[in-house]
């Protein structure tokens, strides 16, 4: 304890006397790499202040106040860690630990957040934002509404319109600002406005070449959307729009002008109207359980999620105990020394295990595909046995293939394990006349087991998450029948998970999040037991 | 690990081995012979194939009976010359990203191993334990948070948002502690004190006892940690493929998988020919490292 505050000193000191050879020049010689670690330390610590002010900044301006506290007070904690005295673990854990909080321990927290929501696709933020988007979006022109001379300017890159109404009114307004009345616009001899002191008017070439942004230009008549907006096609005329959907703030409902159809609150996270029609656009609610609920009794879903469960610990189970047998037999095939080209065997046996991960899926789709691949073409002689798309063959394709990937690996463990038995026991067993097989299976299976059980149960977690297997050779297909979902009959938890979320259309981030926490619970529980099957517990102190 | 000298002393080496029968020779020896054949035979033939595919100027999966009939290297000239499928960038962008976040998770990792296996600390064994909990849960896991949080940081920070590699790279030091850390603390821990003590009295800093004594002596763990993080970082396809959707900023992972997700058999060669440049460096180095990944791995990880 005394040692580590004596030599945070070291580090701090010279900053305090120039020198630092005032006091305790034996401990605290002068030399430039203290200098150095100073100065870095400073600027590292400037910089990282620089983008915490940047960051500050830009939460303040977009009102995120919770955030930013906290933002706040992490950047104060980290000046406090860096500046003060001692305190030196802190100095040298804050930096993992910060991006561990951030991008782990929240991201895991925050996934639970989001189980409990409808986040998705039409779900994707506020009520008041919804709301926005939908007057926004069911704009229509209003029949036989006045039209208005228009001139579109420009205000520093930013398009304005300025209008003249049938009245010879002229005003101004841009997509955030409403129309104001202008007085002092520059007319030509029609009477209609073509210029403003500050802006630049948009000339006939210039209008053509930012057409589109013209076009999207939404000039609201009020403050109140419902008023109607301004809209110009050709950057010469404009006309009224209106919504077509009317909110109505005191009922919480929108009416639609044309039908009278009103749409309410449902509850959900969407308007409804009493026909069971809802608009496209809703918001994130928290819904609960809901998403649980749904995955355990929706008939879309629940008979593909019983199986997808299944098969994940299926797959996770075999691969593991295939890859062991596999290894263990082989590490027993080469645990001589007399073995000619032992060295050569081993390495080109590895290769697997050094391949990367992602390639291998992709290059056995390749090998195994029905129509061109090489196992049917060649080895089969022209052969159609659908490989990846049958649902049992396709189970048993990705077996083959995550056996083809986990095996060297386990075969290096247990040779790593075999000679490290002791050879006594053995001698002992085989003095009382035992033969190999029994030796094997009475005592080097069991001494082995003890030693790699834990390496066995991270390696059946690893495997219950292994998408890349699954992902690039077969995408998870063959689809199941009885669902309109894209999940297929070698799809395991993770890979059901990123289709959900990010599969195409329809992404459903509150699903997907409920599928995670499902394997977040069997992961807990492997560790769980994986705690107290290994040392490592004893080995800490 | 102990030596390979404890094996050989099996009753078979008593036994005189002038003249051995072909039936006597098969039964100690040969039948090991021909499970190695066997088990070589399999791990390398789809590597020989993607090798024989990545050499066939046809292109095409169609029509290929045997290996290495046709060989040329009009699939590596295609692989460069595609303006939507960028092979040059990926290879760029893969090494960045890999090399950065590698690296950034070596120091971390480091950082913290030096903290818990030299310092003694209140919290100490709660952090250790909380790290071997928490590097029970991948990454991926997370992968819907992890996007909205990118996105949600893209309106704050724009150079960190979606669809930039250095969000990515944060992201994956967010991982950085956890199997390196443990890892790490292990090989730290077989650092006598007395060097550093010994350090501290001559005045060194607690950052001269760690840059100049401890790092120099634990270089091999480094290496094997961060060949491990690059192996990791640069075949992530979940978290990769979420964060980087313009071909452009993309890297091999998510690269590759588009070359072949739509069309597997016609851009096959060129495929092929991408994942062999993609492949041969990190099997290089990886049979380079071996015999340390080896023992890191049996002290209690997975290749992730």
């Amino acid at each position: 304890m005394n040692g580590e505050s004596t030599s945070t000193r070291g580090a701090v000191a010279p900053a305090a006397g120039p020198k630092g050879t005032g006091r305790g020049g034996r401990r605290l010689p002068t030399n430039p790499d203290g200098m150095i670690g100073i100065v870095a330390k400073i600027l590292l610590l400037g910089f990282v202040d620089a983008i915490a002010a940047f960051a500050l900044f830009q939460l303040a301006i977009n009102g995120e106040w919770l955030v930013f506290a906290v933002s706040l007070i992490v950047t104060i904690g980290i000046n406090w860690i860096y500046l003060r005295r001692g305190g030196l673990p802190a100095k040298y854990l804050a930096p993992g630990i910060l991006f561990l909080l951030l991008f782990q321990v929240f991201a895991m927290v925050f996934s639970t957040y989001i189980a409990f929501t409808n986040y998705g696709d039409g779900h994707n933020s506020s009520k008041e934002d919804a709301i926005d988007s939908i007057q926004l979006s069911a704009l229509e022109r209003v029949p036989d509404s006045p039209q208005y001379a228009a001139t579109v300017l420009d205000d520093g890159g930013e398009l304005a319109l300025l209008v003249t109404d049938p009245d010879g009114n002229v005003s101004v307004g841009t997509a955030e600002e409403p129309l104001e009345p202008v007085e002092s616009a520059q007319l030509d001899s029609t009477g209609k406005a073509v210029g403003l002191d500050g802006y630049t008017t948009l000339a006939f070439g210039d209008i053509l070449a930012r057409q589109g942004e013209v076009a999207d230009l939404v000039v609201p008549i009020s403050d109140n959307l419902d008023d109607g907006t301004l809209q110009t096609q050709d950057g010469s005329t404009a006309y009224v729009f209106k919504p077509r959907l009317v909110y109505d703030e005191a009922a919480d409902t929108f009416t639609d002008v044309s039908s009278g159809k009103v749409y309410t609150d449902s509850g959900e996270g969407t308007f409804q109207a009493e026909d069971g029609s809802t608009l496209g656009v809703g918001w994130k609610i928290n819904v609960g359980f809901d998403n649980f609920v749904r995955a355990f009794t929706d008939q879309n879903l629940r008979g593909p999620l019983l199986s997808v469960i299944l098969w994940t610990f299926a797959f996770a189970g075999i691969s593991v105990a295939a890859t062991f047998a596999l290894g263990i037999f082989l590490a027993i095939a080469f645990n001589r020394a007399d073995l000619k080209g032992k060295r050569i065997y081993r390495i080109l046996m590895i290769l697997p295990y050094a391949f990367p991960a992602f390639l291998s899926g992709l290059v056995w789709s390749g090998l195994m595909n029905a129509e061109f691949g090489f196992i049917n073409n060649a080895i089969l002689g022209g052969a159609y046995i659908p490989w990846l798309t049958d649902p049992v063959l396709s189970k048993i394709s990705v077996l083959i293939v995550n056996i083809w990937l986990g095996y060297p690996y386990m075969f290096l463990v247990c040779t790593g394990a075999l000679q490290s038995l002791p050879e006594d026991v053995e001698e002992a067993a085989r003095i009382d006349g035992a033969g190999a097989w029994t030796i094997f299976r009475v005592i080097k299976l069991p001494l082995l087991l003890v030693s790699l059980a834990p390496l066995l149960i991270s390696s059946f977690a690893f495997n219950f998450n292994n998408f890349n297997v699954i992902y690039m050779l077969t995408g998870g297909g063959p689809r199941f029948d009885d669902t309109n979902l894209d999940i297929g009959a070698t799809d395991i938890l993770i890979t059901m998970v990123y289709k959900v979320a990010f599969g195409g259309a329809g992404r459903d981030y509150g699903l997907a999040s409920a599928l995670a926490i499902i394997i977040f619970i069997v992961v807990g529980v492997i560790s769980a037991i994986s705690f107290r099957k290994t040392k490592a517990l004893e080995e800490i102190n | 690990m102990s030596t390979s000298q404890t094996s050989t002393r099996t009753p078979v080496e008593h036994i005189p081995q002038v003249k051995m029968s072909f039936g006597r020779w098969f039964k100690e020896k040969g039948w090991r012979h021909v499970v190695a054949i066997a088990a070589t035979l399999f791990s390398i033939f789809p590597l020989v194939y993607v090798l024989s595919a990545a050499l066939n100027p046809t292109g095409t999966m169609a029509g290929t009976t045997s290996l290495f009939t046709n060989v040329g290297l009009q699939n590596f000239v295609d692989l460069f010359s595609d303006p939507d499928r960028p092979f040059g960038k990926w290879l760029i962008n893969t090494l960045v990203i890999g090399l950065t976040a590698s690296a950034g998770t070596v120091f971390l990792g480091a950082c913290a191993a030096y903290a818990f296996s030299r310092m003694r600390f209140a919290g100490r064994r709660f952090s250790l334990l909380a790290l071997l909990l928490l590097q029970m849960f991948p990454q991926l896991l997370a992968v819907v948070a992890l996007f909205l949080l990118l996105n949600y940081l893209g309106d704050i920070i724009p150079a960190i948002g979606l669809g930039t590699s250095l969000g990515l790279i944060m992201v994956y030091l967010g991982g950085a502690l956890g199997v390196n850390t443990y890892l790490m603390y292990g090989f730290f821990n077989t650092v006598p004190q007395s060097l550093d003590e010994s350090a501290r009295i001559d005045g060194a800093s607690h950052m001269q006892v760690f840059f100049r004594i401890i790092l120099p002596l634990v270089t091999p763990i480094l290496a094997v940690v961060g060949l491990l993080a690059f192996i990791g970082i640069s075949s992530d396809f979940v978290i990769a493929s979420v964060v980087l959707t313009d071909p452009d900023t993309q890297t091999l992972a998510v690269g590759l998988y588009s070359y072949v997700a739509q069309q597997r058999s016609e851009n096959w060669g060129v495929f092929a020919a991408g994942a062999v440049l993609a492949a041969v460096p990190v099997m290089a180095l990886f049979l380079y490292l071996q015999r340390y990944i080896t023992s890191g791995l049996t002290s209690g990880s997975v290749k992730g």
